[in-house]
Formats: C-alpha cells, structure tokens, sequence
C-alpha cells in the first residue's frame, strides 16, 4: 500500500503527466485563459480517466489484443459524452467556453496512454489509483496556469478582484497579452524548465556539450 | 471562401492558435523530412475526413435529418464524437491500404506517421469545429484543406528551428521540452499577427 501511495504521489510532481511525459498537453493550454474554465476541465478529465481506467481494468481479461483500442476509444468516447451532456445540462456557459476541448478529452493521449499502459495490465484498485494520481497531476497544471493567467491578464480569480485594475480606479494595469495563445506556450515552457533544472537526472543531456569542448580547446 | 482558406491556414492556426497536435507537434519535429511526412499525412487525412464528417453530420446526426424516414423528433447530434472516431478510424485505414496497393513508396514514407493520425487531437478537433460552426460541405471541404496546410506549415518550420537549436549553449534543464515550448511560443507570437490583417 505504501508503494502504491509513493507511486500515486510521484506522479504529481516527479512523474507529472503534462510537464514530464508531454500527455495531453493540447487541452492544457487552450483551456486555461480563467481559472474556473481550467478547474471544469480537471474535473472532467479527472471523472473519464478514472472512470475508463476502472471500466478498461474490469475488462481486460476480455478484451482481445487485436482490438483493444479501438475497445478502449469507444468506452472513452462514451464516458466523454455522458460527460459531456451533464455539463450542458447543470453548467452550459462553462460548456461553451470549453466549446470543442471537452470533446477533444476522447483523444487526450494522456487518458489512453494510462488505459494502454496501466489499466490493460493491472487489478481495478491500482488503475483507480493510478488514474487518480495522473488526473491530479494534470488538474496541478492546469489549475497553476490557469491562476497565473487569470491573475496576471484580468487581475480576477474565479471572478473575484484579487488586483483591482486601473480601469476600475486601482493600480494593476492588466496584461492582455496573457489571454493570448503564446503566453500559455511561455508559461508551461517555463515551469519545464524550472522542474527539470531542480531535478537534474531528468534533464535531457546536450547532444553536443559545447562547456566540454572549449575548455580542452 | 478565399477568407476561410487563408484564415484557416494562418489566422486560426491548429496548432498555434487552437493548441491541437501538441503532443505529435512536439514528438515528431526533430527532423524535417520527418516534419515534412507527416504534414503531407495530415494535409491528406484533413482534406478527406473534415468533408465527409460534415456530410455524415448534415445527412444523419442533426435535429430533423431523419425526417424523410418518418422519424422527425430524431436529434442524434449527440453521437457526434464516435461517429467521428469511427470515420477517422476508417478512412486512415483505407488512405493506409490504398497508398500500399497503388503507391508503394510513398507509403512506406508515410507508413509509421498514419496510425498516429488516428488519435491526433488536430484531426478530430478540426472535425468537431466544423460542426461548432456548421460549414456547409464545400466550405468545409476548404476548411479541412486549410488547416491540414496550416499545421503542416507549423511543423515543417518548427522541425528546421529545433535542427538548429541542436548546436545551441543553453542553460541545463532548458534542452528539449523546456526550449521546445517557448520556441512554438514564439511562432505562435509570429502567427498572432496575421490576427490584425484584414480580410
């Protein structure tokens, strides 16, 4: 049990999806511009990876090889849906400012990879477990950038004023640039940078080490 | 018509302007001929599947499209997403067995890149917009073609940069995924611009 704790917080952090293995990195960004657009899209993707690891574990003594996934896409695609449908239902100005990316949950890489990789082969408790732990780990991400976008672009978080902006007779003049497309590029390709340079056996080395050769030269 | 094409290769960007294909983006651009396949793949899979998931949205899942059956409250559009999986699936499928039958070299060229267009976010995304913004068939035939060119635009151009970040004295940590991101960053800077030329 320990183990599978030690596990399950590795991959918040050390082993995070979206920073360490680059999975399901296309939602991360888009979804981000506010807060609570990026904590509706954790929550769904955190509801469909768990619930298809479970469905995808109970399964796989019965799913044959040669057509797992296509087993696999329509389980997700079903959870995807019903999702979906309940969001239009009980949040539809969320839904439509998700407007295609909680479709796009169906060919999230990060969703499959953990059914093909770790639901396939292991009993259903781990695969929860696991896909709890890679649901988090994503949902850290994005909830960060989504804070850091909110905060710095509009001076809100959830809505609420945290930097009362000039417009409205306070002193933070609102950075619209985060709103755009690049700074979700910037700020994601920053934190990399920051984790990997804290852990240094994760860092990819440099092909060429050009420190090496001008000292013997 | 002309306004779509361009606006779907430059303005709304897949890759730059919409973040779909991130994870092929940045997994096969070490290369360019590599970048080159691929793009010429998703040109491909992107001028065949956006066209015909419009006709089989318009002709079978919308509000009312089963009315000539005698089926008028049928409203299937929720289905949307696995018919669309399903279409992908397929014509990837056939585009892999026709290119072996009649054009043996090229498919050995594309061969390992085509499975990978199944679960491409880019493709389906670009199919799921299309219904968001209900195109009519050719429209949506110029829109497929339009954003296949786009990102194959994107990846070729990327995979060139990254050949020469290779040789590059870059802080440690920074190498591969961290300069990866800012580079497309800066691109996705560069196609901003065309945001502000009007059509």
């Amino acid at each position: 049990m320990t183990k599978a704790l030690s596990q399950f917080t590795r991959q918040l952090v050390a082993q995070n999806p979206v920073t360490h293995q680059i999975l399901g990195v296309c939602s991360a960004l888009a979804v981000t511009t506010s807060l609570d657009t990026a904590l509706m899209m954790s929550a769904a993707l955190t509801a469909v990876i768990c619930l298809s690891s479970a469905i995808i574990s109970l399964l796989r003594h019965h799913i044959p090889q040669a057509i797992r996934l296509i087993v696999q896409i329509t389980i997700i695609a079903s959870l995807v849906i019903v999702i979906d449908e309940l969001m239009r239902a009980f949040a539809f100005e969320l839904s439509r400012a998700l407007s295609v990316y909680v479709g796009l949950i169906v060919t999230n890489c990060l969703v499959l990879g953990r059914a093909e990789a770790f639901a396939m082969r292991n009993p259903v408790a781990p695969s929860i477990l696991d896909a709890l732990g890679n649901g988090i780990g994503y949902s850290l991400i994005l909830i960060i950038v989504g804070s850091i976008r909110e905060l710095l672009g509009h001076g809100t978080l959830l809505g609420i004023t945290i930097l009362p902006i000039v417009a409205d007779g306070g002193w933070f003049q609102p950075l619209s640039f985060m709103q755009l497309a690049p700074a979700a590029f910037f700020i994601i390709g920053l934190m990399v940078w920051g984790i990997r340079s804290l852990d240094l056996s994760e860092a990819e080395i440099a092909e060429y080490d050009l420190q090496g050769e001008r000292s013997q030269g | 018509m002309t306004d779509l094409l361009v606006a779907s290769i430059f303005q709304e960007n897949l890759v730059l302007a919409y973040f779909l294909g991130i994870c092929t983006f940045l997994a096969v651009s070490e290369r360019v001929d590599t970048a080159v396949g691929l793009g010429i793949a998703i040109i491909a899979v992107q001028s065949i599947t956006v066209p015909v998931n419009a006709l089989i949205l318009n002709g079978a899942l919308v509000d009312g499209a089963w009315r000539w059956a005698g089926l008028p409250d049928v409203d299937l559009s929720h289905l949307r997403l696995i018919a669309f999986i399903g279409v992908i699936a397929a014509i990837v499928q056939i585009l892999e067995m026709t290119l072996e039958r009649f054009f043996p070299r090229l498919a050995t060229a594309l061969g390992s890149f085509l499975p990978l267009i199944t679960v491409n976010c880019a493709i389906l995304g670009g199919s799921l917009f299309m219904a968001e913004r209900q195109y009519t068939l050719p429209e949506a035939a110029v829109y497929g073609f339009g954003i296949g060119l786009g990102w194959a635009l994107a990846i070729i151009a990327f995979a060139a940069i990254r050949e020469r970040l290779r040789y590059s004295d870059m802080p440690r940590g920074m190498h591969g995924l961290a300069s990866a991101f800012l580079v497309t960053g800066l691109m996705s800077l560069g196609f901003a611009a065309f945001a502000r030329v009007p059509l």
